[in-house]
């Protein structure tokens, strides 16, 4: 002992700091990473290593030379970031494509608005909607999986992109269902085609429960999200079952569990308390089955929380946890 | 879900008791006494005793300054060698008498006996009156005079006394020593401390990392025999010993903002006040010693010493073997409210239960990033407050949104600045702005009392 430390109360902290809570997404997201790997080849490694290499690259570069602040990237938020834009986007994305991706995404959607924390919607959803509208071919050419050594691939469409094309032409459900073969085994463990981070709802699900268990996330949002989807598109599905798909296919089609799980939970862009949560996710489960059944595009959940994302601070002003002893 | 706790926030640091196993020993005498006379919340007192005069142990050595003060004893026999400003453990001055040891000599009428007097005298305000002139505060922290708490202002009632065991604080140890060691004397506490409130319910409050004084207590009341004292055994959970998460958890009721506990009918005292009550009430002893725990992983000894009021920290510390090299704070109390100290010379008050040792890499902050909007320090924050708003507010300066978001509610239990993953000083700033808050809701009370003065005196001159 030298000199005696003098600051105030407390004296210690918690184990957890931004770097170790954004480690414990990345291990959560590893078993839907390696299922990609392992059902789309080589082909999606090199859009995983573009895509994240791209998005901490960006962070570096801004923060270094544009505003000359010591560099963030050892949070892992930019790793995190790259991560969901390359599970958000199909295989075979061309590599310029992703890099354009994760200039929006880190640039534009985060950056801008000063970085981790200040960013108003979820940066890999906005890269990912901005190359949905500005790249339409590439992002609507799903694949079908050929696994790791598999050969060409084989286009085909998404299962929700397919319905919508059916209904269009004036088939029912049940019809385009029973032509595409489609069953939900093999949606739980191995999807149909669509993006890399589609391609396993069980390992997703994996991720989401090892986030509960760590307290990283708590399951509010999450569930609400489930919940919401599977009541409206029951109703709908109730109503008129030709037209409208049924609450399973809805659950486990297009993205709905990577986007709840590990978008819509996000930090930054999700309310702070339990209630607040619960609205958000239930604004999302509502606007995914709307778009879906209703909107042009045949898949919703981006859209459903980037609008909730910017309803957020409305949400936490109007749910605030009980103050003690106030009425 | 069953256990008992508060309803809103607080958080789960390791408990470290590592020195649960020491049993409290009394620390031999230093050579000289420093005995602060502000070490109460309240006025301070006022010397009695000249330079040069004899006193003996537990004899009146200054006198309470106003109604909220309280006496304070000589903890030692001696001459009185000086009286003035003396650096205190944050190091700033405060007025103390310097006594020179010399035996240990005790006052008349104090019986030091180790008899357990179990009878409860029937007279209410005798308790009290005792109590006060035993200089008993509260041992739990605030060191508010036990007197006055016992006294409720006209219009309120006491429905029950609670006595706060939780020691929720990790790494201290005294209070469950006591528990262990003293649980007849502690339990006759309570059951003076429910006469004196009037015979209402008493509940002793333990949390569950303490099965052993758990179990002890509970065979002590029945060996005792008292009614309508019990044992509570609650869930671990910081900070359930604060005054008003410890009513929500066991009473169900929430003090509200500014009140009193007694306001929704609670006395709380600490298990350590209770034994002071015992001994100031059976025994004529006043406080002139505490239990505190030495503690810390990098300290070598772990101690429960007795340790006379007004102990240099630094004989203490070298009675043990010194201050270790790798420590690098030094904390009286407990490590998420304890307070840093800033001089190893001054000397240990009423209050002091306990000297924490850490290292710099276990109290060392990481640098401070971006806010994250994760929540978790509103989660953690048992008051039910927004710390990541009122940091924001706080370095602002915007006072008055402070107050309207109910920063003078902060109880400064840190939970917030402990659970931060992005290590921002909330309670740092958050303590900044209820200081200047306070302040105004003072100026307004105080302007509000000249106005309705000023509307009197013209009444009366109109009249």
């Amino acid at each position: 002992m030298s000199k005696l430390i003098i600051s105030p109360n407390p004296h210690i902290h918690s184990k957890d700091s931004t770097q170790s809570l954004m480690r414990d997404v990345v291990i959560a997201l590893a078993p839907a990473v390696l299922c990609s790997f392992v059902f789309y080849g080589w082909r999606e490694i090199l859009v995983m290593a573009v895509s994240v290499a791209s998005c901490v690259l960006l962070e570096w570069a801004i923060t270094k030379y544009m505003l000359k602040k010591p560099s963030t990237v050892g949070d892992l938020s930019a790793v995190i970031t790259g991560i969901l834009l390359a599970l958000n986007v199909p295989y075979t994305t061309p590599w310029w494509v992703i890099v354009i991706g994760s200039v929006v995404a880190i640039g534009v959607a985060k950056m801008t608005f000063g970085g981790l924390g200040q960013n108003i919607w979820n940066p890999a959803l906005v890269g990912r909607v901005f190359l949905l509208v500005s790249f339409p071919t590439y992002m609507t050419t799903w694949s079908q999986p050929q696994g790791l050594f598999g050969a060409d691939a084989v286009t085909g469409a998404t299962p929700l992109g397919a319905i919508q094309e059916g209904l269009m032409q004036g088939a029912t459900v049940q019809d385009i269902m029973a032509e595409h073969g489609y069953n939900y085994g093999q949606m739980l463990f191995a999807n149909l085609g669509g993006s890399a981070g589609e391609v396993c709802a069980l390992a997703l699900l994996i991720g989401f429960v090892y986030l509960c268990v760590r307290r990283v996330i708590k399951p509010w949002i999450t569930l609400s999200i489930f919940v919401t989807v599977a009541l409206v598109s029951l109703v709908f599905w109730g109503i008129n079952p030709a037209r409208f798909t049924d609450p399973v296919f809805n659950l486990l089609t297009g993205g709905l569990i990577l986007g709840a799980c590990f978008m819509a939970t996000d930090y930054v862009t999700s309310p702070m308390s339990a209630w607040g949560g619960v609205i958000f996710g239930v604004g999302i489960g509502l606007l995914t089955v709307l778009i879906r059944y209703f909107g042009s595009y045949p898949e919703g959940v981006s859209f459903a929380i980037l609008i909730m994302n910017s309803v957020v601070p409305l949400i936490n002003m109007g749910f605030k946890q009980k103050k003690f002893g106030r009425k | 879900m069953n256990k008992n706790t508060f309803a809103i926030g607080g958080v789960h640091p390791h408990d470290n008791k590592i020195s649960r196993e020491c049993a409290i020993q009394p620390l031999p005498l230093a050579p000289t006494v420093y005995i602060s006379v502000a070490q109460h919340i309240g006025a301070p007192s006022v010397p009695c005793v000249a330079v040069g005069d004899k006193v003996k142990v537990g004899q009146v050595i200054a006198q309470p300054g106003g109604f909220v003060s309280a006496f304070i004893h000589s903890s030692v026999s001696g001459t009185v060698k000086s009286i003035g400003p003396r650096a205190d453990l944050a190091g700033r001055p405060a007025t103390h008498i310097e006594i020179a040891v010399e035996g240990d000599e005790w006052a008349e009428g104090i019986d030091t006996s180790d008899t357990l007097v179990t009878t409860i005298p029937d007279d209410a305000k005798a308790i009290i009156e005792k109590i006060r002139l035993g200089g008993v505060v509260g041992l739990g922290g605030a060191t508010f005079p036990t007197h006055v708490k016992l006294s409720p202002p006209p219009g309120s009632k006491c429905e029950r006394v609670i006595i706060n065991g939780c020691e929720c604080e990790p790494y201290l140890t005294s209070d469950f020593r006591t528990l262990l060691e003293k649980g007849e004397q502690v339990v006759v506490g309570a059951a003076l401390l429910k006469k004196a409130m009037g015979d209402v319910p008493c509940t002793i409050a333990i949390e569950e990392n303490k099965p052993e004084a758990i179990a002890h207590i509970r065979e002590v009341i029945a060996k005792l025999g008292y009614k309508g004292i019990e044992v509570m055994v609650m869930k671990m959970m910081y900070p359930q010993g604060g005054e008003k998460q410890l009513i929500d958890a066991v009473m169900h009721r929430q003090v509200g903002s500014g009140a009193l506990p007694i306001s929704v009918g609670a006395v709380v005292q600490n298990v350590a006040t209770a034994l002071a009550v015992y001994d100031a009430v059976q025994k004529n002893k006043p406080i002139v010693d505490n239990s505190v725990t030495v503690t810390g992983e990098c300290f070598p000894r772990q101690a429960n010493l007795l340790v006379r009021v007004g102990t240099p920290l630094r004989y203490i510390i070298d009675y043990l073997g010194g201050v270790p090299e790798e420590a690098a704070k030094v904390i009286s109390g407990g490590p998420m409210m304890g307070r840093a100290v800033a001089n190893l010379d001054a000397a240990t008050v009423k209050g002091t239960g306990a000297l924490l040792f850490l290292t710099e890499k276990q109290t060392r902050r990481a640098p401070e990033s971006n806010c994250i909007r994760c929540g978790k320090c509103a989660d953690a924050c048992p008051m039910g407050l927004e710390p990541f708003l009122l940091n924001k507010l706080a370095r602002a300066k915007d006072w008055d949104a402070m107050e309207q978001n109910a920063a003078q509610d902060c109880i400064e239990c840190g939970c917030c600045l402990y659970s931060c993953p992005a290590h921002i000083p909330l309670l740092d700033n958050i303590r900044i702005g209820k200081g200047a808050v306070m302040g105004n809701i003072r100026a307004r009370a105080a302007a509000a009392k000249a106005a309705a003065e000023a509307a009197k005196a013209a009444e009366t001159a109109k009249k």
